[in-house]
């Protein structure tokens, strides 16, 4: 089956974005497939570089970026909750001719037509902090 | 082609989740066919006369009037929610069918894809 995963949820402050990340585990364990995983409102602080958690605590940035490195998975940011947020890539920092792009390199940003997309060509949609 | 339910229950003001959620509705009807269902504190996105000045907020409920617009006619509401907060139909800046509870579950289980805000 074809999953598609929304995640809503900030990292750090919210539970959203781990168990996005350990559902998003347990369909590839279980030999689904991921068809995007989609971050949308504080999600969107997920695909931030400059995440430096303790070292006693999950690196969620460093979880998602190797978990779609080892199954090619799409991390789809949105573009217009990304810009709200301040999260730039570099083409999005020299637009807006702001000095810093903090987007890892792992997450691509793109529209909400991607997340209408997941819903109608996945199996499933499911969604984590909503 | 599949069948998306929007599913709006924030706070208008509280929290940006109900101004994304409304981009997203937006998006999905150049798409799909579109319904909106508002619950809960969803329902006061739709209060008339709403006025954001003095919070510095973006008042996006005039946006709702252009739903018809996008192609999105089917929007609904919890009854039950709507007397909860002591709204009547004519609160509202669109024009809203409100749905007995059963219908209400009956429109959850009649769409393909449900989609929370």
């Amino acid at each position: 089956m074809k999953f598609a995963i929304a995640v809503y949820g900030a990292p750090y402050s919210h539970q959203a974005p781990l168990s996005a990340f350990y559902f998003a585990k347990a369909v590839l364990d279980q030999g689904h497939e991921i068809y995007r995983v989609f971050f949308y409102h504080d999600g969107v602080y997920n695909g931030n570089e400059a995440i430096a958690p303790p070292q006693d605590e999950p690196d969620i940035r460093q979880m998602w970026s190797s978990l779609a490195a080892d199954n090619q998975i799409e991390l789809i940011i949105c573009i217009a909750s990304a810009l709200r947020r301040g999260m730039l890539d570099r083409t999005e920092a020299d637009r807006y001719e702001k000095s810093n792009a903090n987007l890892d390199k792992a997450f691509t940003i793109s529209g909400l037509g991607q997340l209408i997309d997941a819903g109608l060509n996945a199996d499933r949609l499911v969604t984590f902090g909503a | 082609m599949k069948t998306l339910l929007f599913v709006h229950t924030s706070s208008p003001h509280g929290s940006v989740k109900a101004q994304e959620g409304l981009d997203a509705l937006l998006m999905g009807s150049a798409f799909a066919d579109c319904s909106a269902l508002f619950l809960g504190e969803g329902i006061l996105q739709l209060l008339k006369n709403q006025d954001t000045k003095q919070t510095g907020q973006k008042n996006f409920s005039q946006t709702f009037s252009a739903l018809f617009d996008y192609g999105v006619d089917k929007v609904f509401c919890s009854k039950t929610h709507l007397q909860n907060h002591g709204i009547s139909e004519s609160d509202l800046v669109i024009e809203v069918t409100a749905l007995a509870d059963k219908d209400v579950a009956a429109l959850f289980s009649s769409n393909d894809v449900i989609l929370n805000f």
